[in-house]
């Protein structure tokens, strides 16, 4: 600020210099001015010439705005005008050119099942607020509703609190009051995307549907490609409408729900169907990305279970109708942020809301708590809870083992972006040696302060899941209904917290780490009434008897560890993910300083960091993935799990792993890479697309397996 | 602060400056002197003063416009959505509640699911594969929404909506492909509404996405090879079947508008033909999967517009292209002979020759006799309207019943012609006619019509014949395009069928001609036909010779021919006839009067039939936009009555419970006229 403050300063006081050095200029220039100034045509030029002075600031105002435009169309234009390949930077031919050259066409149909938070939602009945809004998308799309809606209205804190306004159009102005001013279309928004808090479906009066269709996630935000590139280079070598079909579906919904409210899988089935018939019978390859890969697998058990609570397609229908499947970026064991993102709405990615619009939604901006809300609404999502770690500590590691211990971040990081100087590559023995001493415990996946991280688990404080749920009964008893009735924080209950007694939450942190199985209990403990919601639709262990008829029961078909993939020996499995992105797998906690009302009293401890080397940056570990799901969780099935005929995969299907190293795209005009391994970017990935392209169009290719799952201390044991 | 501190110093000599500005220009000078006593403001301003230049006047305007448009822009965002409503209110009164809301205080519910079967080109198209011209078009649309294509790279675009000239799929290298679901015909342009409407307010009863289905196909193929080439009859059958399923076995309500009613003819017919050229559904699919038929303005017979359009190119409405592009696609402007690029893209489309007229002379007319004889638009008029008074319609009627308009000849060469009697006409029959050498084909660069292979001798037998009926309409299309007809006739005919039982009407061209097919043996199916009525109809058309035989089409409307009296059925060269603008009563009403009405061998299970006519009063002023009672052919989709009619059909009531037959045209009379065996 100061600096530009000098800055004017200069230019008011510059012309006073100049004034002693050329005033006779000046006036010579006047008088010939003055003198020519007879005839009409001079004077209009001259009071032309004279008009900035009259209103000058408005004029010089125009004058940089026209100037700025005027401009900003110049390079619009140049920018049209330059040839599409630029001499200097070789684009890569696609996929789909090349492909097409060498003959390919368009053989298997595919089917494309999207993920979490990728599809676009429309609005079909909706509240007040949200009126002409009539099959417009309120997530996806351009998102240009959340700009145009700048209505204000007012929150009170206190109902009885008096509030005059001053309405102008949209805008209020407050007066004199309570209440505090509020931003109301993004609350609105938040309202329409939240489910009902106990049946996990539709709340009365609002009703948000999939967009169907290719556009459902073609792109999700204008520029911002989902499917869009794979889409375009199947086209390329002949797919289009008939033998192409997104399994667009509300993501906000436990799997089974969707099927429960729009009836999706019976329509994903008729589909599937359809094109089979209609192509030729020729079998479809599916192709998943991220949670649809667990939808699919939802859907592979639902379609061949009978009529009541499945599709009634018989034990065959997988093997006649189904050739491969292809799960991009994978999360059959579920990711470690969606922990967080369920503890504290903190995960970066999957409440991407938050990147979306970081302004608005941040905390405490235009006072709007913006994390609770997000916090209300996701909890409300079946789906995210989908996401949570599954296998328990068998999978994800106890408090002192976990099956990527010894991963060395730093390492692989060199290796795979080349970015760091060459000079720390004489220190790489020394680095290992180093980073052997303090190995990460990923196995706890939450834990409270940094040192008890570095105490083996001998040093722990013995507490376990038990007194947690007996501290939980307890609570149901006694303290918890107390508290709601002196509640000072207002009648209305945003989060689960409030509820929460303010005197357990330190007991909480007294408890240290949780692993992957005891993080349930926590969030069973900080949000009962989720869990029960959510557990009625989704199992998070492992099967002991696969065959014990408890597993026909929905709520087991999309966790592959306690189901049967279907008996279809001809299928083919594919898992192909990005690596060598530093990924969420463990979170470091701390007790939220703010003891505010209606706050998250836990946040990630952010201050926390390793050093120069270590897999712990602000708060958390990081392993080796996809940026969203580590490579265990995205891999373990294809490699172990289901690999071979096991009793998970009973007629040994086979499966296959495809990695992608991600390499940052190398100049801003490639976009977000060609080659990135990034979790939505690897969508775009060439080598990727080439692959899917192989397999929807022709004969098996060759494909073989490029590397396994990094885990120096061996698999982890089944 | 320090900002304004600085400031300060300036304000004082600013103020002298502007109150002088007020006194004139006399005072310039002596202003001049005064700025030269302050100095320090007169040295910053003169300093700037060179600068400003044409370039910065320039800048300055730019930006004084822009500013003024964003803050126009931003007051029309700040203007809450209700406004428009209110100053319609305050003009108009308050408005009727949409039907949906009515309805839905009523207690209707969502109960059958409901599929839209879009007409001719209102359906979007989009680009799957294109030449090189199109690149960066893939999955724009080319038809339908902002058509900033055609202005930009227009042959280029004609080049990808033509379909191939002989076997009428895709041409090589070119894959254009319909937009499915919603999206793909609720709006034709921006805010140029098709189904939007009647999808709002479907969704407050309950409606939605998996109860409602946009049976969107190619609108430029013929029919059966929609099925070949998209498999489209196939999807359609599927996604029926599928909704009656996951709806509780409530069957659905089918609502075909335009054109869609003989695509959906079609439909009936292919899915239950057994499997290699139909749809293998079984006898009884229909009965099973349907509960109702709602033919909005439906074209049973055809539209005598197709006529003109492929004659000519010059219909109003088929080549709608004309009217979103008026000037760029006016005849010869930049030099493009857009009208012949048109007539060669829509030859090369068979759908429209699925709307040339059905039935010959029975249903049509021959040259003496027509059904609709007598017609006098006046008293209908007068009867919407109330502009004229009572008084004029005596005499004017009696001479108009005098020479009442011949409907029945089609096209006729020369106003003298259309008026005369039969007897009075020399005809030089044209079929044999030698056609001449093809003109000399440089002159005309690549436009190809097959009026170049016809050359002058066959034009002038063309003229030479002068009165054509609807019977010898198909030979004529025959004689000046033979290719087209060629491939058209494989797809479509045009008879009345004498015998039903004969095998031959098993083959799939016969499928979308009422009168060459039987309806499905559903007893239990409702068909309605709605439409509008009181909007003067292209009916038949005053030909002549078009003076510039060169390149251009070698005939035109002739638009000079006119009747002396304001209200004849003669304007323009065209007579017109009471209908939806698009559609004659005739050819949307018959069907349903008289051809299926009852058990007849055309209806041989005697499913119910219903007419709906909706009497067309044009939107009282702009703030109504297309009107909530318009019976013109697109806009009647916005027209509250037909909504409701068909949001009740869908909740659940029958024909009966609607009111039976509503009937504002001679449509009965009419159809007792034509003597059509039953």
């Amino acid at each position: 600020m100061a600096s530009i403050l000098r800055f004017r300063k200069l230019c008011y006081v510059e012309p006073v210099k100049f004034q002693s050095f050329q005033p006779q200029k000046i006036d010579k220039k006047e008088e010939t001015v003055a003198t020519e100034a007879k005839t009409a045509l001079e004077k209009n030029e001259r009071r032309n010439k004279r008009q900035p002075k009259e209103w000058s600031c408005i004029n010089s105002c125009c004058w940089v705005i026209g100037y700025l435009c005027t401009t900003w169309w110049l390079l619009l234009v140049l920018f049209n005008c330059l040839p599409a390949t630029f001499p200097g930077f070789q684009v890569l031919e696609s996929p789909g050119t090349r492909l097409k050259l060498e003959g390919l066409t368009a053989l298997h149909p595919v089917v494309l099942v999207p993920g979490i938070v990728t599809g676009g939602l429309e609005l079909w009945e909706g509240k007040p607020c949200a009126e002409g809004l009539f099959r417009k998308r309120l997530w996806g799309g351009s998102f240009t509703e959340l700009l145009k809606r700048t209505k204000f209205g007012s929150l009170c804190q206190t109902p009885s609190a008096l509030c005059k306004y001053i309405f102008l159009g949209h805008f209020v102005f407050q007066l004199d009051c309570n209440c505090e001013l509020i931003w109301e279309w993004p609350l609105c928004l938040l309202e329409h995307l939240a489910l009902h808090n106990e049946t996990g479906l539709d709340p009365p009066g609002i009703r948000l549907r999939a967009v169907p269709g290719l556009v459902a996630a073609d792109y999700f935000a204008p520029g911002y490609f989902v499917w869009a590139v794979l889409i375009e280079n199947l086209a390329k070598i002949g797919y289009e409408g008939k033998n192409m079909h997104m399994a667009a579906y509300d993501w906000r919904l436990s799997f089974q729900n969707t099927e429960i409210r729009d009836q999706t899988l019976s329509r994903l089935k008729s589909q599937i169907e359809l094109m089979y018939v209609t192509n030729g019978y020729m079998k479809v390859v599916v192709v998943p990305h991220s949670m649809g890969v667990i939808y699919l697998l939802h859907f592979l058990k639902w379609v061949e279970t009978p009529p009541p609570m499945g599709g009634g397609g018989g034990p065959g229908w997988c093997a006649k109708h189904i050739k491969a499947i292809m799960n991009i970026g994978p999360v059959f064991l579920g990711v470690p942020k969606a922990v967080s993102n369920l503890f504290s709405a903190e995960a970066r990615d999957v409440a991407s809301i938050r990147a979306m619009d970081p302004g608005v939604l941040d905390s405490e901006i235009l006072r709007l708590q913006a994390l609770e809300h997000v916090m209300r609404v996701t909890r409300t999502w079946d789906s995210i809870a989908s996401l949570l770690p599954k296998g328990g500590e068998t999978i994800w590691g106890n408090l002192d083992w976990s099956p990527e211990e010894g991963h060395a971040c730093d390492l692989s990081k060199k290796r795979y972006s080349q970015a760091s100087a060459g000079d720390r590559d004489t220190n790489d023995s020394d680095v290992k040696m180093g980073f052997h001493v303090k190995e990460s415990k990923y196995g706890r996946i939450i834990s409270f302060g940094k040192e008890t991280l570095q105490l083996s688990s001998s040093q722990l404080p013995s507490v376990d899941t038990k007194m947690l749920i007996k501290m939980l009964q307890q609570e149901f008893l006694g303290t918890r209904t107390n508290k709601n009735t002196n509640s000072a924080c207002g009648g209305e209950v945003w989060t689960e917290y409030d509820e929460m007694c303010r005197e357990t939450i330190p007991k909480i942190a007294e408890n240290k780490p949780y692993t992957a199985r005891t993080v349930l209990d926590l969030l069973r403990f900080v949000a009962p009434k989720m869990m029960q919601r959510v557990e009625s639709h989704l199992s998070y262990g492992i099967a002991d008897n696969l065959d014990d008829p408890k597993y026909n029961r929905y709520k087991y078909w999309s966790n592959p560890l306690e189901t049967k993939l279907p008996d279809a020996p001809d299928i083919e499995i594919y898992c192909s993910y990005g690596v060598g992105i530093p990924t969420e797998r463990s979170y470091i906690y701390k007790l939220s300083p703010n003891d505010k009302c209606k706050s998250i009293p836990f946040r990630i401890d952010s201050s926390v960091d390793g050093d120069e080397d270590s897999c712990l940056r602000g708060g958390v570990y990081l392993t080796d993935g996809d940026e969203t799901v580590p490579v265990m969780s995205a891999g373990f099935m294809c490699a172990k799990g289901w690999r071979g005929r096991t009793r998970f995969n009973p007629s040994g299907i086979a499966t296959h792993i495809r990695e992608y190293r991600h390499k940052p795209p190398a100049s801003l005009l490639e976009g977000r890479g060609l080659e990135s391994g990034a979790h939505v970017d690897i969508l775009g990935n060439f080598d990727l697309i080439e692959d899917v392209l192989r397999v929807a169009a022709g004969p098996v290719p060759k494909l073989e397996v490029i590397e396994c799952i990094p885990t120096s201390s061996g698999c982890p044991t089944e | 602060m320090a900002l304004i501190r600085r400031r300060k110093p300036i304000e004082p000599s600013k103020t002298p400056v502007q109150r002088k500005e007020g006194e004139g220009e006399e005072e310039e000078e002596e202003e001049e002197e005064d700025n030269s006593k302050n100095k320090h403001p007169k040295k910053s301003y003169k300093k700037s003063k060179p600068k400003w230049t044409c370039l910065d006047n320039c800048c300055w305007f730019v930006g004084c416009i822009c500013v003024t448009w964003w803050t126009l822009l931003f007051l029309y965002n700040v203007m809450p959505a209700s406004f428009p409503q209110y100053v319609t209110e305050a003009i108009t009164g308050p408005l009727p509640d949409p039907p949906g809301v009515k309805l839905r205080k009523e207690g209707l519910k969502a109960k059958h699911p409901v599929v839209f079967v879009p007409g001719i080109v209102t359906g979007g198209l989009e680009l799957w594969e294109g030449h090189q011209c199109a690149d960066g078009l893939f999955r724009k649309r080319l038809w339908g929404g902002a058509f900033g294509e055609v202005y930009r790279r227009p042959l280029c675009w004609v080049e990808h909506m033509s379909l191939d000239n002989e076997t009428g799929l895709d041409p090589p290298g070119i894959r254009v492909r319909p937009a499915c679901g919603l999206v793909a015909a609720d709006y034709f342009a921006p805010g140029y509404f098709v189904w939007a409407v009647l999808i709002a307010n479907l969704a407050r009863i309950g409606y939605e996405e998996k109860t409602m289905y946009m049976a969107s196909y190619d609108w430029r193929l013929s029919f059966q090879n929609t099925e070949v080439r998209d498999q489209t009859l196939s999807r359609i059958k599927s996604n029926i079947e599928l909704m009656v399923a996951t709806n509780g076995g409530n069957k659905a309500v089918i609502i075909p508008h335009s054109m869609g009613a003989l695509y959906f003819l079609h439909f009936m017919k292919w899915v239950e033909a057994p499997a290699p050229m139909g749809g293998g559904g079984g006898p009884d699919w229909c009965a099973k999967h349907i509960k109702a038929v709602m033919n909005i303005g439906g074209p049973f017979l055809g539209v005598p517009k197709a006529v003109s359009g492929l004659f000519s190119a010059e219909a109003k409405d088929i080549a709608v292209a004309r009217a979103i592009a008026p000037g760029v696609l006016d005849k010869d402007l930049f030099g493009f002979q857009t009208l012949q690029h048109i007539m060669r893209m829509s030859r090369t489309w068979d759908s429209t020759m699925s709307m040339i007229p059905k039935g010959g002379a029975t249903i049509w007319g021959d040259l003496d006799w027509s059904p609709e004889e007598g017609y006098i638009p006046i008293k209908r008029k007068q009867k919407n309207t109330d502009t004229q008074k009572a008084s004029q319609d005596g005499p004017e009627r009696k001479i108009f019943e005098i020479k009442r308009a011949n409907y029945g000849r089609i096209i006729s060469f020369g106003k003298d012609v259309a008026e005369a009697l039969s007897s009075d006409i020399e005809r030089i029959d044209f079929r044999d006619a030698v056609k001449g050498q093809s003109i000399a084909n440089t002159s005309c660069r690549d436009v190809w019509t097959e009026y170049h292979d016809m050359g002058f001798g066959g034009i002038k037998a063309v003229a030479e014949y002068k009165v054509y009926t609807a019977g010898s309409i198909l030979d004529l299309l025959h004689f000046v395009a033979p290719k087209m007809m060629e491939r058209g006739s494989a797809h479509f005919s045009y008879g009345i069928a004498d015998d039903l039982d004969d095998p031959k009407y098993q083959h799939y061209k016969y499928w979308s001609n009422p009168l060459e097919t039987k309806l499905p043996n559903a007893p239990e199916m409702e068909v309605f036909s709605l439409y509008g009525v009181g909007i003067p109809t292209e009916r038949s058309y005053v030909y002549k010779l078009s003076p510039s035989a060169e390149c251009a089409i070698p005939f035109q409307i002739d638009s000079s021919a006119d009747e002396q009296f304001e209200d004849s059925c003669l304007k323009g060269g065209v007579y017109t006839v009471d209908g939806d603008e698009t559609v004659p009563v005739l050819s949307s009403g018959f069907m349903c009067a008289k051809g299926w009405r009852g058990k007849t061998r055309f209806n041989p299970s005697g499913s119910r039939m219903y007419i709906r006519e909706y009497d067309h009063s044009p939107p009282t002023n702009l703030l109504e936009g297309r009107g909530t009672q318009s019976g013109a052919h697109v806009d009647i989709m916005g027209n509250f009555a037909l909504i409701e009619d068909i949001m009740r059909v869908a909740a659940g009531a029958t024909g009966e419970e609607l009111g039976g037959d509503q009937v504002h045209s001679d449509i009965f009379k009419w159809s007792e006229k034509i003597h059509l065996q039953l």
